[in-house]
């Protein structure tokens, strides 16, 4: 619960992973994967379907247990995956102030995310009822609401428009200059200029 | 702290929606009532029994809703958000126990008065009744967290964690019902001893079962 402003991010974030394995279900996925990040990096993890994108973003958000290797990390982490985590029920900016609440914003706040990914006009419409592209900005909503230093975004361009994916590539650019790190699992390419990248290889 | 809160306050809010303070209350004046269908109209062994049937009510009561206590949040990603932002288990399931126990225990003290009508019961009984719901409720709760944890990554959980949890509920099953002639105090001691362990421990169990869930 820091910060006060939309972006109040802490001037310094790092990240640094150090020789990471991660195993999932008795099958080594990847080893050896070692890189750092400073404030207004990006990095982007690339690889072939299955190859463990998605469990080293989990990895890193310390939701799965590291293998072998070291994590160290500086600042606050937001994670989108394929869940929205919104309930359902609530109509959309109600949903979303409960993160809000527990990240420390406002009512303001979740407005601002709203207009931010063209979804001012949804507020009032129940979760349940958007659409998968609805969905998706919703969730990176949920993520530029959340003040993190460090946004972990599982495919953020999946079923964008482009209008959507500009907002996006806006909005993960303002990220970086307010001194947050962006580390994104994507197909399609991301406006992240300098970005970092990573091809993860299936290990032998 | 107001993390807790906040937590309490969503989950008291989606279970008050599905289903809500209904459910238990009518689920609870529903086995009061066909009671005495069964046994026959006796008023003195309906005024004998019934305490106990209260008891046996009240843990079904706090098992239906067991299902949807945890395993639609680590369904939806809702646990995977509180741990990203470094909130921990304990907590999280020490909120979702506060809110289920809200969710049925003072609703229930409140249906045992018509229940207890329904059953012949006195005065003196309903009293007893009444403090050993107040003092046992909590440990069903804490019990219904837990078990719900353990189940939650399992296909149609509702049955075995039934399975898990009434066997759990012998020790306040035995000394709530028991508290009812007991006029010493004793075994409400021993059902407030149980119940507080159970709330002592179900924390740091259900905590480890929903760090379980995420792999």
């Amino acid at each position: 619960m820091t910060g006060k402003g939309q972006h109040a991010q802490s001037p310094i974030s790092g990240l640094m992973l150090r020789n990471i394995a991660c195993v999932r279900g008795g099958r080594m996925l990847f080893t050896g994967v070692s890189f750092t990040l400073g404030s207004g990096d990006a990095l982007i993890l690339a690889g072939p379907n299955g190859v463990g994108k998605s469990s080293l973003l989990r990895l890193m958000a310390g939701l799965l247990p590291v293998y072998a290797g070291e994590i160290s990390r500086k600042g606050t982490l937001a994670l989108a995956d394929e869940h929205m985590a919104l309930d359902a029920r609530l109509p959309l900016a109600k949903a979303l102030s409960y993160w809000a609440k527990l990240d420390g914003s406002d009512a303001q706040g979740v407005y601002a995310a709203l207009a931010s990914f063209g979804l001012s006009h949804l507020a009032d419409v129940p979760v349940r009822m958007l659409s998968t592209g609805q969905r998706r900005r919703a969730t990176l909503a949920r993520i530029l609401l959340s003040k993190a230093d460090i946004w972990l975004l599982d495919e953020p361009g999946n079923g964008l428009d482009t209008a959507a994916l500009a907002q996006l590539n806006h909005a993960m650019a303002q990220h970086r200059a307010a001194g947050g790190i962006v580390i994104a699992a994507s197909h399609q390419p991301l406006d992240l200029p300098g970005a970092a990248a990573l091809t993860l290889e299936a290990a032998e | 702290m107001s993390a807790f809160f906040q937590i309490l306050r969503r989950d008291l809010r989606l279970s008050l929606s599905a289903g809500g303070l209904g459910l238990p209350v009518a689920f609870f004046l529903l086995v009061a009532t066909l009671y005495p269908f069964a046994v026959g109209p006796d008023g003195a062994l309906l005024a004998r029994t019934g305490g106990g049937v209260l008891w046996v009510a009240a843990l079904l009561a706090a098992l239906l809703p067991i299902d949807r206590l945890i395993a639609p949040d680590a369904e939806h990603g809702v646990l995977d958000q509180y741990a990203v932002r470094g909130v921990g288990e304990e907590l999280v399931a020490a909120a979702k126990i506060t809110a289920h126990w809200l969710s049925f225990g003072p609703p229930l003290m409140l249906a045992a008065i018509p229940a207890a009508a329904l059953l012949r019961l006195e005065g003196s009984t309903l009293a007893a009744v009444e403090l050993g719901l107040l003092a046992g409720t909590p440990g069903l709760a804490a019990l219904g967290v837990m078990v719900a944890s353990l189940t939650a990554g399992l296909r149609r959980s509702g049955a075995l964690a039934g399975l898990l949890m009434l066997p759990l509920a012998v020790p306040l099953i035995i000394f709530g019902a028991g508290s009812i002639g007991d006029f010493s105090g004793g075994a409400l001691r021993f059902l407030a001893a149980s119940s507080l362990f159970l709330v002592a421990v179900a924390p740091f169990a259900a905590g480890a079962g929903i760090r379980a869930l995420r792999d």
